[in-house]
């Protein structure tokens, strides 16, 4: 099972983007597409060294929609910030300290922290103990590191690893 | 076309333009490097977003079947925005570009020993 089939998600993954990409859904394209995702993957091994395995599906897509809400929530707050006075803002740089193992839950955490509430991970700490991140404008800071640890890190954590 | 249909469509895209100009728009109003990479990671995600939408509801009531290639762009854009925007802030960090707030000296030495220990060893 594992040797013929590396990584069953991102098969399923692969096939469904390829299925986009041609935008048909005719069975020869079907057929195509789950054998490029079941091909691809062992071209692909040595970035996936760990095995991802989503274990709670419901927490995923709660997720999902808490992301889409912050981004579109973020992407207003960001224009607001460029249209109002830029001097006013006070900017961070400040160390979240995480406390995932996984390097995939890491990465999407670092992404979440790029794409939501106007900050930026910038470093990952060499002990992967925590990441430097940068804020636009930010008042409390102990607050802003509760958000991401409680709206983020811990869903992640549920996913990805237990 | 519903006129329906065309009012939805046009402020989509005025929507989309408006949120990709003032992203742009950060670029020059914003005071340091750290900032004004905030603008064009976030201002534009939703920018691309409501043209995107406007375009994927645009050629699915105009052709035959309904298109998704749209769809596949957002996802690509969401996974790529937020590692160049990473990969510009760790560079600046790296090479010490002036910030209106003090750098983080201590965290970008650790790094430093961490890549010098990496080339050590080659």
């Amino acid at each position: 099972m594992q040797r013929f089939l590396p990584h069953p998600l991102l098969t399923v993954m692969l096939a469904l983007i390829w299925l986009l990409l041609s935008n048909s859904i005719a069975p020869g394209q079907m057929v195509l597409g789950i054998l490029l995702g079941w091909a691809l993957p062992f071209f692909a091994l040595q970035f996936w060294p760990d095995k991802v395995k989503v274990h709670k599906p419901l927490t995923l897509l709660k997720f999902t929609y808490i992301l889409l809400h912050d981004i579109i929530e973020a992407n207003f707050i960001v224009a607001l910030r460029i249209l109002g006075n830029p001097d006013k803002l006070r900017p961070a740089f400040i160390v979240v300290p995480i406390d995932l193992n996984s390097d995939f839950a890491m990465s999407i955490l670092a992404n979440t922290t790029c794409l939501t509430p106007g900050s930026l991970s910038a470093l990952l700490a060499p002990d992967r103990k925590s990441i430097l991140v940068h804020t636009m404008d930010v008042g409390d800071i102990d607050a802003f590191i509760h958000t991401i640890k409680t709206r983020y890190e811990q869903p992640l954590k549920e996913i990805f690893e237990e | 076309m519903n006129i329906l249909l065309e009012i939805l469509l046009s402020v989509l895209i005025v929507a989309g333009a408006s949120f990709t100009f003032i992203g742009s728009l950060g670029l020059a109003r914003l005071r340091d490097f750290y900032t004004r990479l905030h603008g064009p990671t976030k201002g534009t995600t939703l920018g691309v977003g409501c043209l995107l939408i406007a375009s994927a509801i645009f050629f699915s009531t105009r052709d035959e079947g309904i298109s998704l290639h749209e769809g596949l762009i957002t996802l690509f854009l969401f996974i790529t925005a937020p590692i160049s925007a990473h990969l510009l802030a760790k560079a600046a960090l790296h090479l010490k570009v002036e910030s209106l707030v003090p750098l983080p000296d201590e965290a970008i030495e650790r790094k430093n020993k961490q890549h010098q220990k990496y080339h050590s060893v080659d």
